[in-house]
C-alpha cells in the first residue's frame, strides 16, 4: 500500500463529508418540527414543506454531503472515507453540548472518544490502496517493436 | 398496520436489520467501485468543468446500481422502523454496517484493510452504537 498524502483541499472535502450530513439532518429535523403534521392523505403538504427555509437548507447540505462524499471516494478508499462520515456524529455532540448547552451523557462522551480514536487511527495511514496495473494493459509501441 | 415491537421475534428482527445492513453495504461498495472506475473527480473537473464531472458520474452504470441499493436500504429502514423500536434499529444498523463495509471493501474492492483499519472500524462501530443507543 503506497502512502498517499492528502492535500489541504482533499482534507477540506473530508471535512465537508463530516459536517454536511449531520447538519443537514439537524436542519431537516428542525424544519419538520415547524410544519404541521404531514399525512399520506395530503402529500402536497410534504412538497410545500420542502420550500420552508430549514428544510431547504437541510436538503442543500445533504446534496453537498453526497457531492463531497462521491468526490472523496474518487481518490480515497471506502474504508478511509467511512470513519469521516461517523466523525460528523461527534461534531453534532460537541455542538449540542457547547452551542445548545444540552446535557450529554457519559455513554455519549465515550462514543465520541471511541470515534475520535478510530478516525485518528485511519487518518494516520494511507488514503488509497495502489493496485498494480494488469499485465494485459502493458503494450509495446509498434515503432519500438520494429526497432528490436 | 402498526405491529408492537414485542410481537416481533428474534429471527424476523434480525432479518430486518440484516436486510438494511446488506442493502446499505452493497450500495456503498457499488458507489465506491463506480467512483474508482470514473477516476479523480477533481482532475475531471479541472479538464472538463463541473458539467463534465457530473456527466462522468451520471453515465456510470455502477453508480446507478449503488444508488438503487442505497434507496433499498432506506426503504428497508422505514419498514424495520414500522416493526421495531428506533433504539434497536438505528444503532445496530449504523454500527454493523461499518464492519460489513470494511469486509466488503477488502473482498470486492481489494482495498488493503490492514490491522489499523480493522481496529478503526471496530472502534467507530462501538462509538456509533454508544451515540445512537
Amino acid at each position: 500500500m503506497a502512502h498517499q498524502k492528502l492535500s489541504p483541499r482533499q482534507y477540506a472535502i473530508l471535512g465537508l463529508v463530516s459536517v454536511c450530513a449531520p447538519l443537514g439532518d439537524t436542519c431537516l429535523s428542525m424544519g419538520m418540527k415547524q410544519v404541521p403534521n404531514v399525512s399520506l392523505a395530503h402529500p402536497a403538504s410534504l412538497i410545500a414543506a420542502v420550500f420552508t427555509p430549514w428544510i431547504a437548507l437541510g436538503i442543500a447540505l445533504l446534496i453537498g454531503f453526497f457531492a463531497s462524499y462521491l468526490t472523496a471516494l474518487s481518490w480515497a478508499d471506502l474504508t478511509y472515507v467511512l470513519p469521516a462520515t461517523a466523525f460528523g456524529n461527534m461534531i453534532v455532540e460537541m455542538l449540542s453540548r457547547f452551542a445548545l448547552h444540552e446535557a450529554v451523557s457519559v455513554q455519549r462522551w465515550l462514543g465520541c472518544l471511541l470515534i475520535t480514536i478510530g478516525v485518528g487511527f485511519v487518518a494516520q495511514g494511507p488514503s488509497l490502496t495502489e493496485h498494480p496495473p494488469p499485465a494485459t494493459q502493458v503494450t509495446v509501441p509498434a515503432e519500438e517493436e520494429q526497432a528490436r | 398496520m402498526i405491529v408492537p415491537a414485542s410481537t416481533v421475534g428474534f429471527w424476523p428482527a434480525a432479518g430486518m436489520i440484516a436486510a438494511i445492513i446488506l442493502a446499505s453495504s452493497v450500495g456503498e461498495i457499488l458507489t465506491a467501485a463506480a467512483m474508482k472506475s470514473i477516476g479523480d473527480l477533481d482532475e475531471i473537473r479541472a479538464h472538463s468543468g463541473l458539467p463534465g464531472a457530473i456527466r462522468a458520474v451520471l453515465t456510470c452504470p455502477l453508480f446507478f446500481g449503488g444508488v438503487t441499493f442505497l434507496a433499498l436500504a432506506f426503504f428497508s429502514l422505514l419498514y424495520a422502523l414500522n416493526h421495531l423500536p428506533l433504539g434497536l434499529v438505528a444503532p445496530a444498523s449504523a454500527s454493523l454496517t461499518l464492519v460489513t463495509n470494511a469486509a466488503g471493501a477488502k473482498i470486492f474492492l481489494k482495498e488493503n484493510v490492514d490491522r489499523r483499519r480493522w481496529i478503526a472500524a471496530v472502534l467507530v462501530c462501538i462509538g456509533v452504537y454508544f451515540l445512537a443507543h
